[in-house]
């Protein structure tokens, strides 16, 4: 293969795996900027994937085509009802925000692992028959070189992941919830002080993660995995949040890193196939995202500003 | 309508702590009305519960005559009132124009119109003589602009009622001044004020009534031009206040800290020490009189160790420390008071017996071969807390963090003074104690200082450096400006030398300031 | 209401509540939360056999709540357990194999090399963190993902090709043959002496010695440890490896006794993360965490009945765990309730 071919190869798959990070990201972006860390993205990409592949399968015959798109609305609400419990516990209840994290990916995969159990007398699902399809995007795909790379065969989920990235930009840093969120994730009593509701903020921010963790889990089952089982969703959480802290909490930043990220994770997938790549041993490939995940963190950030308040319960009156 | 605002009988606790009992306080229009009363005594609580962030548990507020039920700030604000806050609630990162109008932004079209916000913000700043710059960001612009976009906040809000809280804590002389007119200017537009204070001299200049708060309960409320400094004192205490402390004349000895020619830099490579050269003997106490931010910090630092120093030396009992690791100048006769004593001085969770520990419990007798004898850290913490009369709920094994700021501060000097060290460096050792414990301190430096004992004092309260000190050395701009004798100066001539006016130019004619 | 009180109290309430939840979750599932709680107790205590393979599932939970509990009092989120006590389990089970060494020497040496493993692993976060200010909750984590992947491939090479390593010499193992004939040849080994050895071992350090009064100085208050002398990137660093020798001799506990061998492992253990709901119900303190393992690796080694017993899926065992760390992480609000509930009974006398 070509050095081009190459590109044509694993650009599209870099984006394709990027996706679902994208978007799980972005969510990690709201939650911190409001101040409350997420660390349960995991187990709301689980629930995600699970509901999704679950209603996929049951209602395939009745939606056709339609079926993976309902399919993520029906995570969006698994997700958002999964994040109610770390909305509830680390912002009303005060309980320490990683903890709860760590208990919500537990909660998320036992939940998820025992419903399919319960549902289908077995640990792992069959797999979809409805996934999402590819296109060409006119005009644009006919570009010489930049055309086959990106706009030809691209799943429309990743275009909603570019979409809601841009989106999210806007939201943050040009409307008023998105200056109140800021506020509140770095200096919640100036803000209360100012009349926003702190707790009101942090509740609507975790479910915004919720929701697009949701989809977000959703995406890579019905795009990449086919199937569920306890090992579908294998870190790609924890490399969200990654690619949120290398991002530096910015919607956009997260955009790019969750496509590195994603680059990475189709490495290690497709690199057997790549010439260079396919003399590399099996077990670069495979630790390559996490250990690039890692190099990230440590030589790039090292000293990256999280929202101020982040990680800290508001507790009214305290000084 | 004469009372624009009262507050009658309010009653706020906080589980069993009573914070205000019965307390009243009406602002008539177009006055400016102080509460007096110590730290703790309850008067930012009773603003806090004007303001509408606390409710309270007994007791009724009417403004304009009328009764309300103020249940949070957006109530406070359509009301008309607004707060300036001691500890600024400002975002750093935003800019001043994204502060003023967080939680009111104009809008178009769903996203913020900042530049019509801009625009509003600019013009209430030259209205009420404000000097803001809309676009700044509020980590980059002085403690004094930051004041005012504080201001500014409840302006734009249309305030009529504005509340002051402890305003005059961290700005220069001259920014003191400049508020003080700022406040007869917003009178003059029609606004009332509430200005909460302890500093007696302000109260005297700029109020027109004051009414006195002590430990929670309501003492009263006098006409400022019937009262006196000394008067206002006895209420806000409950008994006569001595303001200055009884010393013998220092009799200073050999040296016990050089410092010279010494140039430290921060955290982002600026020099903030520049050159600095100073001296304290044995036996006396050397005041450093200077405003937050010139160098004090990196000063203190680079005594101790805790940051490395550019250039230059710094010498105790002759022997070269400059550089050292921190354990080996604290063991070569260093005792230190930080300024931050829940950041740098105490270990909040330990019990406080463990805190008296934190110097020496590596050492023996306290700990052999890496085994730590409790029952040996109890004894002497024990010893220390009764000498130092530190009260705690039980003992040595109180957590630091139930101890009040005052028995933290004595329990903290009793563990440097205990170690007997040849140079005792106090940093702000009286920030936010009451009147007993500031008494008990400064009796403790003095009487090191008696004892033969070198004390380098840092404070940014002036009364505190001209009353404890024997030499008075003025920090500007990372560098010793001037040394003077405390009895020799006054207030206005140290605010000039604190501003950067070497006393040569003090006779220079019209000046601006 | 006393604090010593409520400071148990909350634990047990916890426990109280995640059962009942999760009873109603069987319950809502369509199953008999009764016949589904029976299965668990019978799965614990039926018989020796079972008895004894409850013990022996609470021993490595030690180690891993000892290593969660002993990095959370000096301030850090040690949530690569998993990692540290796979590479501790490789270790162990590699010099098990590969030398020939009497007992009293080789029992030792593999332990030694679990502990030295796991705290290797520990280090690299402990170092980032140290030095670069690097949150050690992201790290630890991948750390686990590159632990199973790099275990997995080691397996391959020290077995030459297998699924998993050589059955280790009886002279490293931890079985004994009188335990088994006790426990109806269950795999409990001595293994859990060790463990209450490793519960001692980490009080004495934490109340007795200078190291440990540090590690908590350092881990309550970075600036108040540096201003009193001590070397925080030291104790940072320290705290870590010390938390990842407890999780790398967890490893060590199924190497050398549960398994005597490590075959390649296609998800994670799971008890690196059960860990940390062991550490937190042990409110970190080394006796409650012995508490906590004796709790949760009960519950676990039940779970296993379930299925058959009462068609319940195991993973219902792990929801009550969730669960549990939610209420004792929320713990404010029930201490609030307890202190309104013991005013109330105040106010009545």
């Amino acid at each position: 293969m070509s050095f081009l071919e190459v590109l044509y190869f694993i650009i599209p798959s870099a984006i394709f795996y990027a996706a679902p990070l994208i978007l799980t990201a972005i969510g990690g972006v709201f939650t911190e900027r409001s101040g409350v860390v997420n660390i349960g993205l995991e187990g709301i990409m689980i629930v995600g994937a699970a509901s999704s592949i679950m209603f996929n399968l049951a209602f395939a015959d009745q939606l056709g085509d339609a079926t993976p798109w309902v399919g993520l609305l029906i995570a969006m609400v698994f997700g958002i009802i999964l994040s109610l419990i770390l909305a509830v516990a680390a912002v009303s209840l005060r309980a320490d925000q990683t903890v709860s994290g760590v208990a919500l990916n537990m909660l998320g995969l036992a939940i998820a692992v025992f419903t399919v159990k319960m549902v289908y007398d077995k640990g792992q699902t069959d797999s979809i028959t409805e996934r999402f399809s590819r296109f060409d995007i006119p005009v644009l795909g006919d570009i010489p070189v930049i055309g086959r790379m990106f706009f030809v065969d691209v799943y429309a989920t990743s275009i909603l992941a570019i979409i809601v990235a841009v989106l999210a930009w806007f939201v943050i840093y040009k409307t008023p919830f998105g200056l109140r969120l800021r506020a509140v994730g770095e200096h919640p009593m100036a803000a209360d002080t100012m009349g926003v509701n702190v707790t009101k903020m942090r509740y609507v921010a975790v479910m915004i993660s919720g929701a697009l963790g949701g989809i977000g889990g959703a995406i890579y089952a019905q795009s990449i995995a086919g199937n569920f089982g306890a090992s579908t969703i294998s870190g790609q959480g924890f490399m969200a949040i990654a690619a949120m802290i290398f991002g530096k909490w910015h919607p956009l930043g997260a955009l790019g890193a969750a496509l590195f990220f994603g680059f990475a994770q189709a490495l290690s997938v497709v690199g057997g196939s790549i010439p260079y790549v396919q003399d590399v041993p099996d077990l670069v490939l495979l630790i390559l995202p996490y250990v690039l995940t890692i190099l990230a963190l440590a030589g790039f950030i090292g000293k990256a500003h999280a929202p101020k308040a982040s990680g800290v319960p508001y507790i009214k009156g305290k000084r | 309508m004469e009372y624009v605002i009262e507050m009658l009988g309010i009653r706020k606790q906080f589980g069993d702590f009573v914070a205000n009992d019965n307390i009243t306080l009406q602002l008539k229009k177009g006055e400016i009305h102080a509460l007096l009363g110590e730290n703790g005594a309850g008067k930012s609580t009773l603003m806090n519960v004007l303001f509408g962030l606390y409710q309270p548990e007994d007791g009724k507020i009417r403004v304009r005559g009328k009764d309300v039920k103020i249940t949070d700030p957006n109530v406070a604000n359509k009301l008309g009132i607004g707060m300036v806050h001691q500890h600024f609630m400002l975002v750093e990162n935003f800019t001043v124009t994204e502060n003023i109008i967080l939680g009111s932004e104009p809008t178009k079209a769903g996203s913020i119109n900042i530049k019509d916000a801009a625009k509003k913000v600019q013009e209430l700043s030259e209205t009420y003589g404000l000097n803001v710059d809309p676009y700044a960001k509020i980590e980059d612009i002085s403690v004094g602009m930051q004041q005012r976009v504080e201001i500014i906040k409840t302006l734009y809000r249309g305030a009529d009622i504005i509340i002051f809280d402890e305003p005059t804590a961290s700005l220069t002389p001259q920014e003191i001044t400049e508020l003080m007119q700022i406040m007869k200017r917003l009178i003059e537009e029609g606004k009332s004020i509430i200005l909460i204070t302890h500093k007696l001299n302000e109260i005297m200049e700029v109020s027109d009534r004051v009414t006195v708060i002590r430990k929670g309960q309501g003492i009263g409320t006098v006409i400022t031009a019937e009262t006196n400094p000394t008067e206002l004192a006895e209420l806000m205490v409950g008994r006569q206040v001595v303001f200055k402390t009884e010393k013998i004349a220092s009799n200073p000895k050999e040296v016990v800290l050089e410092i010279d020619s010494l140039s430290v830099t921060d955290n982002r490579g600026i020099e903030k020490v520049k050159n600095l050269n100073l001296t304290v003997r044995a036996g006396e106490i050397v005041g450093i009189a200077g405003i937050d931010g010139n160098g004090q910090s990196e000063l203190i630092e680079a005594i101790t160790g805790l940051r490395k120093v550019k250039s230059g030396h710094i010498k105790l009992n002759g022997k070269n420390i400059t550089g050292l690791k921190p354990r080996k100048i604290t063991e070569s006769g260093i005792g230190h008071i930080p300024q931050d004593r829940h950041k740098h001085g105490l270990v909040l969770d330990f019990p406080i017996g463990h805190n008296i520990a934190l110097q020496t419990y590596y050492k023996k007798p306290i700990s052999k071969n890496g085994v730590i004898d409790y029952k040996k850290v109890n004894e002497m913490a024990r010893t220390i807390i009764q000498q130092y009369d530190v009260r705690s709920g039980e003992g040595e094994m109180s957590l630091a963090r139930s101890l009040s700021g005052g028995n933290q501060q004595k329990a903290i000097i009793g563990r440097e003074v205990e170690r007997d060290p040849d140079l005792l460096i106090a940093a702000l050792p009286t920030r936010g104690l009451d009147v007993g414990a500031i008494e008990f301190i400064h009796k403790r430096l003095i009487e090191q200082r008696d004892k033969g004992k070198a004390v380098l004092l840092i404070s940014f309260e002036l009364d505190e450096v001209m009353n404890v000190s024997d030499q008075i050395a003025v920090i500007y701009d990372g560098y010793i400006i001037d040394t003077v004798n405390p009895q020799e100066t006054n207030e206005q001539e140290l605010g000039l030398l604190m501003a950067g006016q070497s006393l040569q130019d003090k006779n220079k004619v019209g000046g601006q300031k | 209401m006393s604090k010593r009180l409520v400071n148990i109290l909350v634990p047990l309430i916890s426990i109280l509540l995640g059962l009942i939840i999760g009873a109603i979750v069987m319950a809502v599932s369509g199953f008999n939360p009764i016949d589904g709680y029976v299965a668990l107790w019978n799965g614990i205590f039926m018989d020796t056999y079972t008895l004894g393979e409850t013990i022996r599932q609470i021993t490595p939970y030690v180690f891993s709540g000892l290593a969660v509990a002993f990095a959370f009092r000096t301030g850090l989120f040690n949530i690569g357990v998993e990692g540290q006590l796979i590479m501790g389990w490789l270790a162990a089970a590699w010099v098990g194999q590969a030398f020939e060494l009497p007992a009293v020497l080789h029992v030792p040496l593999a332990l030694l090399a679990a502990a030295v493993a796991g705290a290797l692993w520990a280090f690299i976060p402990g170092l980032l963190k140290a030095k670069l200010q690097v949150h050690e909750v992201i790290v630890t984590i991948m750390m686990n993902y590159i632990a199973l992947h790099v275990a997995n491939a080691l397996i391959g090479v020290i077995s030459g090709g297998e699924e998993r390593t050589e059955k280790i010499h009886e002279s490293a193992s931890l079985r004994s043959d009188f335990l088994e004939t006790m426990t109806d040849y269950s795999r409990l080994h001595w293994g859990f002496i060790i463990a209450l050895l490793a519960v001692i071992v980490m009080w004495f350090i934490l109340q007795k010695t200078t190291l440990g009064y540090e590690l908590k100085a350092v881990g309550f208050n970075k600036n108040a440890s540096e201003y009193a002398g001590m070397n925080v990137n030291k104790n940072i660093i320290l705290a870590m490896v010390i938390s990842g020798a407890f999780a790398g001799l967890g490893g060590a506990m199924e190497a050398l006794g549960t398994f005597e061998n490590m075959s390649k492992l296609h998800a994670s253990t799971g008890i690196g993360f059960d860990g940390i709901a062991v550490a937190l119900l042990g409110a970190n303190q080394p006796f409650g965490v012995l508490l906590g393992a004796i709790l949760f690796g009960a519950l676990k080694n039940g779970g296993l009945n379930m299925p058959s017993e009462a068609g319940v899926p195991t993973e219902i065992v792990s929801i009550v765990i969730a669960l549990i760390i939610f209420f004792v992480a929320s713990g404010y609000i029930i201490r609030v309730a307890l202190n309104q509930f013991g005013k109330k009974r105040k106010e009545e006398k």
